[in-house]
């Protein structure tokens, strides 16, 4: 059995307002040195797969086509 | 006669409105469960209406876009047919990549619920041909992920093929930006001008004595003469 952690975030260059606002809170709560913060989720997988190379070509079409919007999001993959 | 279908998955909420409205304007309606594989056959509008399809689970849109209906939808759309997704019916469309662009979580994170005035920026479509370029009309806005997003490529080819509906302005038509969306965009078009979305709700503009009947001139552009 393969894990895989699917990270997704906004892309670079699209306002993450989500995160804004956490900084703004941590600023708040006076941690000073946070220079910048994004928000994004974590979706975990368990496969019924031995194979890597298969796990991440399956894994990403996932990414692809649901788990992430390409117009706004980047996905990364790690396979455990 | 205009027939017009609306469409409805776990979580819809607007296709009882939907119904009315079109039905006060003399259209024959029919509202479809998600779980059909295809589209009645005299459908001249297909209407995929607001609400909270699966939730919002991943992303607004995100799950209801693999409903077996969409399969019907889109060959409806690309062979032409009139689609109109209102709210959650946008964000349905931009995620099945039926209308370009994404819709993203509010600027300021707030759930919008109230009137706000829109700028007709083009009407040489059937959804805004019974208004002028520049007219500003009240209609409902109810979302919480209502911040379009397109790259600026993309923004360029909204403006250049008139596929832009609608701008979020005050009263007099100056832009008024409620969630953060590129350029107020409110509402958009393909470029073939048969696949129509917005965020703000016409539906819900359908009677003076409820605030505004502003939706009545919009949604009248898709019924038959």
């Amino acid at each position: 059995m393969i894990k895989a952690i699917v990270n997704i975030s906004l892309k670079a260059g699209v306002l993450d307002s989500q995160g804004k606002a956490v900084h703004h809170a941590l600023e708040s709560l006076h941690f000073k040195d946070v220079r910048d913060v994004r928000v994004g989720k974590q979706i975990v997988l368990q496969l019924d797969c031995d194979d890597k190379k298969v796990a991440l070509a399956e894994v990403t079409k996932m990414c692809e086509d649901l788990l992430a919007n390409t117009v706004i999001e980047d996905y990364d993959i790690e396979l455990v | 006669m205009t027939k017009v279908t609306i469409l409805q998955f776990p979580g819809t909420n607007c296709e009882y409105d939907t119904q009315y409205a079109f039905e006060r304007l003399g259209a024959k309606t029919e509202i479809l469960w998600h779980k059909a594989d295809k589209l009645p056959e005299d459908t001249s509008l297909l209407v995929i209406a607001g609400g909270f399809s699966y939730g919002d689970y991943l992303r607004s849109g995100a799950i209801a876009r693999f409903s077996p209906v969409m399969k019907a939808v889109e060959i409806y759309a690309k062979a032409g047919g009139k689609v109109l997704g209102i709210c959650n019916g946008f964000q349905v469309l931009t995620e099945a990549r039926l209308l370009p662009g994404a819709l993203k979580r509010n600027e300021h994170l707030h759930f919008l619920s109230k009137h706000h005035h829109l700028k007709v920026i083009n009407n040489g479509n059937d959804f805004l041909k019974n208004l002028s370029v520049g007219d500003v009309v009240n209609i409902p806005i109810a979302h919480h992920d209502g911040n379009y997003f397109i790259d600026a490529d993309g923004l360029k080819d909204l403006e250049d093929n008139n596929q832009i509906l609608l701008r979020y302005t005050d009263a007099d038509g100056n832009i008024q930006n409620p969630n953060g969306s590129v350029d107020s965009i409110a509402g958009i078009c393909n470029k073939q001008k048969n696949i129509f979305g917005l965020m703000p709700h016409p539906e819900r503009a359908m009677e003076t004595i409820l605030g505004s009947d502003d939706g009545v001139a919009m949604l009248q552009g898709f019924l038959k003469a």
